[in-house]
């Protein structure tokens, strides 16, 4: 797949960086003119990846987000959300619906079944004590019949 | 102000303002705490009418409610959500713990 267009940001791993990830990838996405519902669930998918590395893979502990945003052919948009922190030891388990590792602070362990309804593909990778990637695809239909 | 908190008699009412996310949630969840753990309310009113975005977060937070107001067998009505809320709430199954209006 040819990158047609191709951004890359890294942010510190704190709570309020959440909206700037999701503020980045509207902008990006424009090019591609998503409609309204595209967009918000594009979004809530990055929202989701980017809090699991606040929440899960540092856990309070300092380090980096990177995002990085392409546009392929065909108006297909790509995202991936890589951290450096503890990784996942049972990835089946940690994308089960309703199942979290973090229930006291109120995580509904959603994060993944978010994504993957939102999102045309997703594909978890990690190793545990060296972190996790999660990349992203959906296709952009030029269809604006749902806004 | 993320959200405003209105009560009336066994009923609390939160109107949600803005984004709701992981870093907004535990503002909100105080600020609704607080008049709950006063109260005691029959009835949370959650008003998602200023509510822009709304990620998983939101549903740890209806779920969260929930499991304080189950003492007292209060309930929860979630009131004028948007297409994109509506869809991340229906993905939880949100409406077996609450009412979505």
């Amino acid at each position: 797949m040819n990158i047609l267009n191709e951004v890359k940001m890294s942010f510190p791993c704190k709570s309020r960086n959440e909206a700037l990830a999701r503020t980045a990838v509207t902008a990006f996405s424009a090019q591609l003119d998503p409609s309204v519902n595209e967009i918000g669930e594009i979004k809530t998918a990055v929202s989701e990846a980017v809090t699991n590395c606040i929440v899960h893979a540092y856990r309070g502990r300092t380090g980096n987000i990177e995002l990085v945003m392409r546009i392929l052919d065909n108006n297909v948009l790509y995202i991936k959300v890589r951290d450096r922190g503890c990784g996942i030891p049972d990835i089946k388990q940690a994308m089960e619906p309703l199942y979290t590792s973090a229930p006291e602070e109120e995580r509904a362990g959603l994060g993944f079944a978010v994504m993957e309804s939102f999102m045309d593909k997703v594909t978890v990778r990690s190793k545990e004590g060296s972190g996790t990637s999660v990349t992203m695809t959906r296709k952009i239909l030029s269809d604006k019949a749902d806004t | 102000m993320p959200v405003i908190i209105d009560t009336e008699e066994n009923t609390v009412i939160a109107r949600l303002s803005g984004e709701i996310d992981h870093h907004t949630a535990k503002e909100l969840r105080t600020d609704i705490d607080l008049a709950i753990d006063r109260l005691k309310p029959a009835t949370l009113i959650l008003d998602f009418d200023g509510v822009t975005f709304m990620d998983s977060s939101g549903i740890g937070l209806v779920m969260g409610r929930y499991k304080m107001l189950k003492p007292w067998g209060g309930s929860i009505i979630i009131e004028n959500t948007g297409n994109q809320i509506k869809k991340v709430m229906r993905l939880a199954g949100l409406d077996r713990l609450a009412v979505i209006k």
